[in-house]
């Protein structure tokens, strides 16, 4: 090898660990992403700080949230599924006790209008309250939590740089959890690339027909560019034996018996199985649920009575193209982002 | 003559000095401290937690172990008409029958005499709803309110009573009642609050002033919960964990306030 070339190998290999340097430390506030419309997150009250953002990182992974402190958020939202509890229709949290319903992604969160698949909860802010104190999940008391951080060694200091005190208040807790979940956007998929004009990506003829496809058959409820209108909806599905109503038990109202909200279809390749329960373990399966088996119900979305059809009509050759199209929703950066893992 | 006279008008000028006093008696720029007893009782009894055995409205005998409720939004009208709102951040109270030392509000209010108090059963759905920055002391639902608050879906528990009943077979015959729902922040859900207004001329107008005690002496039957409007059965309804099934106790429990007097 020729001495030009070991300089030039030098010079590749420090510019490399000066990139990895700077991604890990890497910080700028939060960035709304171009074809996404403005957030809804009150940021006017919890201000992204680097502080306050790794601070809520920490708690994220942290084990002490849970009883006996085996379990932390990530153990149920896996970073390598798009924080979600890959594998596991229903979740099972701490001692291994299984939930109702499977857990959703943190993933574009700023943009949710409510959280849970029922919307029970409307504030990000108080969202990790429900599965802290959930019996089947983290099983803790808030009071017991916030009074182990308190005596832990590393904690005081971590909310002193936060926060500018040592003290471990409801407030400040819960907050450093909410800039840590709003900074997790997912908004590099090719579709992204696409609808942003980035380099000269485009779609290939079959993902374009599967988009048009798309627009017709699933957009006014996945409705770009988040895929999702954050709205409740009775898709048809056969009630299981849990005989979970949904919507119904925060409204109880009869109008919102089985209904759950539509959730985003952003990575859906690594988000499965699908569904408010999991029950379908592959897409093939949500196809074959739309096409074939939505149950009438006096509550089911009149989008799924259209033109003497229950359902959705989508043929097997349609359903290739419109595969191909989905896949391009999948955002491969945003698993492996350092910045969300645990450090 | 000129003696009656003369004393005639000492003794109307002695009383209008008096009149003169008495209204000048009061600073309404000044606060004093107005206390509200809440006082919970058993029919015509003194609320026994875990010991006494009490009826319900269905005949059932029941015993009562907790009783817990949140107050807020006072208003006072003065004798005069004036309306006093007292502030909303200093206006939470979570009344608690096992902690003697819940059962005595204190407020702040202008110095006057009242003739009607008014506050909410529960918390208001701009409270409810409000950035987690603001709900301390009674509302932190990680510190005091951690258990009167639901989790799963955002809101206040306004009123829990719990307790036990031999209709209930369940194991431990025990029942709960958790009474919340503020309105529903995104579509609407049952609404459970409850503003009571009391009457204070009858039993003793509160004179606030300055430097001293007050006290509005309320008594709470907290029976009237499982009767009224609906007469609720243990054997039917041992369990309300949510808003709708709520909905008749609350329209019960708006009635068991009754001013019994004032300290002044």
């Amino acid at each position: 090898m020729h001495r030009k070339h070991w300089i030039i190998a030098f010079f590749f290999i420090a510019g490399m660990y000066a990139c990895n340097k700077e991604a890990a430390n890497y910080f700028t506030g939060f960035q709304k992403p171009l074809d996404f419309p403005e957030p809804v997150y009150h940021f006017a009250t919890n201000q992204v700080t680097k502080e306050g953002f790794e601070l809520g990182r920490k708690l994220f992974y942290e084990t002490m949230l849970s009883n006996d402190n085996s379990t932390s958020c990530g153990s149920c939202h896996i970073q390598t599924s798009a924080f979600t509890h890959h594998g596991h229709s229903l979740s099972h949290g701490i001692a291994d006790r299984l939930g109702t319903r499977n857990s959703p992604p943190i993933m574009n969160l700023a943009w949710n209008t409510s959280f849970m698949w029922d919307g029970g909860v409307v504030d990000l802010d108080l969202q990790p309250i429900a599965p802290i104190t959930n019996h089947v999940e983290m099983d803790a008391t808030m009071a017991d939590v916030l009074n182990k951080l308190r005596a832990s060694l590393a904690y005081p200091a971590l909310f002193n740089k936060a926060y500018g005190s040592t003290a471990i208040t409801t407030s400040n807790f819960l907050k450093a959890l909410s800039q840590f979940m709003v900074m997790c956007i997912s908004s590099h998929s090719k579709y992204d690339s696409v609808k942003q004009h980035i380099g000269s990506v485009s779609f290939n003829a079959e993902e374009q027909r599967g988009y048009t496809l798309f627009q017709q058959k699933c957009s006014s409820c996945h409705k770009e560019p988040l895929f999702t209108d954050y709205s409740f909806r009775n898709n048809g599905l056969v009630p299981s034996s849990i005989d979970d109503q949904g919507r119904y038990l925060i409204t109880q109202s009869d109008d919102d018996k089985y209904k759950f909200k539509v959730p985003s279809l952003r990575n859906l390749e690594f988000t499965a199985p699908y569904m408010h329960d999991g029950r379908f373990l592959t897409l093939d399966a949500v196809f074959d649920h739309y096409s074939m088996q939505v149950q009438d119900m006096p509550t089911l979305d009149p989008l799924f009575r259209q033109n003497g059809f229950r359902g959705i009509p989508i043929s097997s050759e349609q359903r290739m193209a419109m595969s191909a199209f989905l896949n391009t929703l999948n955002d491969r950066s945003f698993l492996l982002d350092k910045r969300f893992s645990e450090q | 003559m000129k003696h009656i006279v003369s004393a005639a008008l000492l003794v109307s000028a002695a009383f209008s000095s008096c009149k003169k006093d008495d209204t000048s008696l009061y600073d309404n720029t000044v606060k004093g401290e107005l206390s509200i007893e809440f006082d919970n009782v058993a029919g015509s009894s003194d609320l026994q937690l875990n010991t006494a055995t009490y009826t319900n409205g269905a005949g059932e005998s029941l015993k009562i172990s907790m009783v817990k409720y949140y107050v807020s939004n006072f208003v006072l009208t003065g004798t005069d008409g004036a309306v006093y709102k007292v502030p909303q951040d200093s206006c939470y109270f979570l009344i608690d029958e096992s902690d003697v030392t819940t059962h005595e509000p204190v407020l702040k209010v202008p110095e006057g005499e009242y003739k009607t108090v008014s506050f909410m059963v529960g918390i208001d759905s701009l409270r409810n709803t409000m950035d987690i920055s603001k709900r301390t002391g009674v509302l932190d639902p990680t510190g005091v309110a951690s258990d009167m608050y639901w989790g799963w879906n955002s809101g206040y528990i306004f009123l829990k009573i719990e307790g036990t009943s031999p209709a209930i077979t369940a194991s431990g015959n025990v029942f709960q009642y958790h009474i919340g729902g503020f309105g529903g922040y995104n579509s609407p859900t049952p609404n459970n609050l409850k503003t009571i207004t009391l009457d204070l001329t009858a039993r003793g107008v509160p004179k606030v002033k300055k430097g001293k005690d007050t006290n509005i002496h309320l008594f709470v039957d907290v029976l009237k919960a499982f009767s009224g409007a609906t007469n609720m059965s243990f054997a039917t309804t041992s369990m309300i964990h949510s808003a709708a099934p709520g909905v008749p106790v609350a329209n019960n429990y708006a009635s068991m306030f009754r001013h019994d007097h004032t300290e002044n």
